[in-house]
């Protein structure tokens, strides 16, 4: 094994007293990625278990796979149908030239369009996870900790939420934003309150609204535009939507990079759920929060906001909803620890999704926003939880 | 009753004292660290929210307001200028009376709120809300809400902010932003999670 002997050789330099003391965190950064670490706990009893909580990351970013090559794939559809559509037979930025190089436009041909996809969404993950794991090594060789894997599953969900026109330069400024103060100053993973992604999503939502919302950013051509179907249902309700159910299922619309297809988030997220690494008290209580705000809407009924008919189903499909509730609400960290707290925590979040979709016409789409609320109290349902359980055993043993 | 409604509901969530005008800063950073006393001095704002705010409406509806004091015989008069002056004593003196007769009739929420009560006379939210019921000119119901969502709000922040900086303890924060440095991250970004609301049209 030739890395390994390149990094045994190494070993003794990044240890503190070496010569490259101050690069240890990234030297045990690469080690661990490809090694299985050999430091044990040695004190106490412990759970022994060959899933430790860098596994659990990486296991988690696979389970994104799904979503990012249907991404790719669907960026590039939409971006060549509207394409043909507008007559436009050829981009001009740096992208066009490498996508003319490689291929062609051919909204029919699978090939082009992942090509198209993929020269939207890699450039994006590619200063995500330069800028964002700068950050990272920055914060683990000065406070002199060890650069989490956890970073993997922030940088690609983060990339996976944002539209495929998004400057670069944006990209940095969210992902730097998500991953310091959202996350760093806190102590780094598992010390943070808020998903760090979603923050830097938000921070990037209400700093450029204009490269993060509207009509014209969800689609990769310049000039194009066309509602998404959230502002469609705004508009006109259901009868007004230009799609059909299984299409938004399938994820044949526009949107962020990965969250349009509802069926590869569902394999990515089963598998999770399966792998018993999201929690499935959550994303039941998403669910059942969704479904029950939204029938309580239909019931009410509006005869100036057509959103109010809007039924549970096109909810799911539609804007980042599975995508927010399979990956962004069971983030282990910013959620509710405690098992009954869980379903409280995804019931808030149902609720509040369908709320801002529903009543607050600034923002068609509302999970982001959802889940960050949630975030916020789940510590405080938390505490309620432990209380009652104290209370409940303090009664039964006197 | 469905505008007093949407104002209630603005009130908690749309225009939150603490993270929407980052009002009562002082008690809100300071007494954050353990949700039960968030939680009493929470219900402490309420009610003195609730009390203050209809009286302050009372008092600039009557005496202060130009022209307020027709029915003494002096439509000219023009009172507003006291305004500042005169709701802070209005506070301070509602704060002291509920104190006594919370310490008369009620000793055990007394007990509870302990320090708290005397406290919140200086608190900017309490102000706060007075301020914005002259300056956008509710009626005596409206602003028996007004306060009373106020209250709520603020309440709902500083519980969350409790629970938050409860399980930040297990954080590991740089040395020179432990405490209220920290704090002040933390409800920025707290401010950010409730924007939800913000354009909400009620």
């Amino acid at each position: 094994m030739g890395l390994r002997k390149v990094l045994d050789k190494i070993e003794p330099e990044v240890h503190s007293g070496g010569k490259y003391e101050k690069w240890y965190a990234l030297y045990e950064a690469v080690d661990t990625i490809f090694y299985r670490p050999s430091s044990v706990t040695r004190n106490g009893s412990h759970v022994r278990d060959a899933v430790d909580m860098k596994r659990i990351m990486i296991l988690v970013w696979m389970c994104t796979f799904p979503a990012v090559f249907f991404g790719m794939y669907n960026i590039g559809l939409q971006a060549n149908t509207a394409m043909d559509a507008m007559g436009i037979t050829a981009g001009e930025s740096w992208r066009h030239a490498v996508i003319g190089g490689l291929t062609s436009y051919n909204a029919d041909s699978v090939w082009d369009n992942m090509i198209y996809g993929a020269m939207h969404f890699l450039p994006v993950y590619l200063v995500t996870f330069i800028v964002g794991g700068f950050w990272e090594v920055l914060f683990a060789s000065v406070r002199k900790h060890e650069v989490n894997e956890g970073f993997f599953v922030t940088s690609i969900l983060f990339s996976l939420s944002l539209p495929a026109t998004i400057p670069l330069w944006q990209v940095a400024l969210g992902i730097t934003f998500g991953v310091v103060l959202a996350k760093e100053v806190f102590g780094g993973t598992g010390k943070n309150f808020l998903n760090p992604a979603l923050a830097g999503r938000a921070f990037l939502f209400f700093a450029y609204p204009a490269s993060m919302s509207g009509d014209a950013v969800w689609t990769a051509v310049d000039g194009y535009s066309g509602a998404t179907a959230l502002s469609q249902l705004a508009v006109d309700g259901v009868p007004g939507l230009t799609i059909a159910w299984s299409q938004a299922f399938f994820g044949f619309i526009q949107g962020s990079m990965g969250e349009t297809s509802t069926l590869a988030i569902l394999i990515g997220g089963g598998a999770l759920l399966i792998m018993r690494i999201a929690a499935w008290r959550i994303v039941a209580g998403v669910m059942l929060g969704m479904i029950l705000t939204s029938g309580l809407f239909n019931l009410i009924g509006s005869d100036t906001n057509p959103m109010f008919a809007t039924p549970w189903y096109w909810h799911l499909v539609l804007g980042g909803f599975a995508f927010g509730m399979m990956y962004m609400a069971t983030d282990p960290v910013s959620a509710s620890m405690t098992n009954n707290g869980k379903w409280f925590y995804g019931i808030l979040i149902g609720l509040m999704v369908v709320l801002i979709r529903v009543v607050n016409p600034a923002y068609p789409e509302g999970m982001m926003l959802a889940i960050l609320f949630a975030n916020l109290f789940s510590p405080f349902i938390d505490h309620f939880v432990v209380q009652a359980n104290i209370k409940r055993r303090m009664a039964r043993n006197g | 009753m469905e505008q007093l409604i949407s104002l209630f509901i603005k009130a908690v969530f749309v225009e939150n004292m603490a993270l929407a005008f980052f009002l009562g800063m002082c008690t809100f950073l300071a007494l954050s660290k353990k949700v039960e006393t968030a939680i009493g001095l929470g219900i402490a704002v309420v009610v003195v929210l609730t009390i203050t705010v209809p009286l302050n409406n009372l008092l600039y509806k009557n005496l202060l307001a130009d022209g307020a004091l027709e029915w003494a015989g002096l439509p000219g008069v023009d009172l507003s200028f006291l305004g500042l002056l005169s709701y802070i004593g209005v506070i301070a003196a509602a704060v002291q009376i509920l104190e006594m007769l919370l310490d008369k009739y009620m000793p055990s929420l007394y007990n509870a709120l302990g320090v708290f009560l005397p406290l919140i006379t200086v608190n900017c939210a309490i102000l706060g809300a007075s301020l914005f019921m002259v300056e956008r000119d509710y009626n005596f119901s409206e602003s028996v809400v007004y306060g009373a969502g106020a209250g709520v709000g603020w309440a709902l922040a500083i519980a969350a902010l409790a629970g938050i900086r409860e399980k930040l303890k297990y954080s590991d924060v740089p040395a020179g932003l432990r405490g209220l440095g920290i704090t002040f991250i933390t409800v920025g970004l707290m401010s950010l999670g409730f924007m939800s609301f913000s354009g909400v049209q009620l």
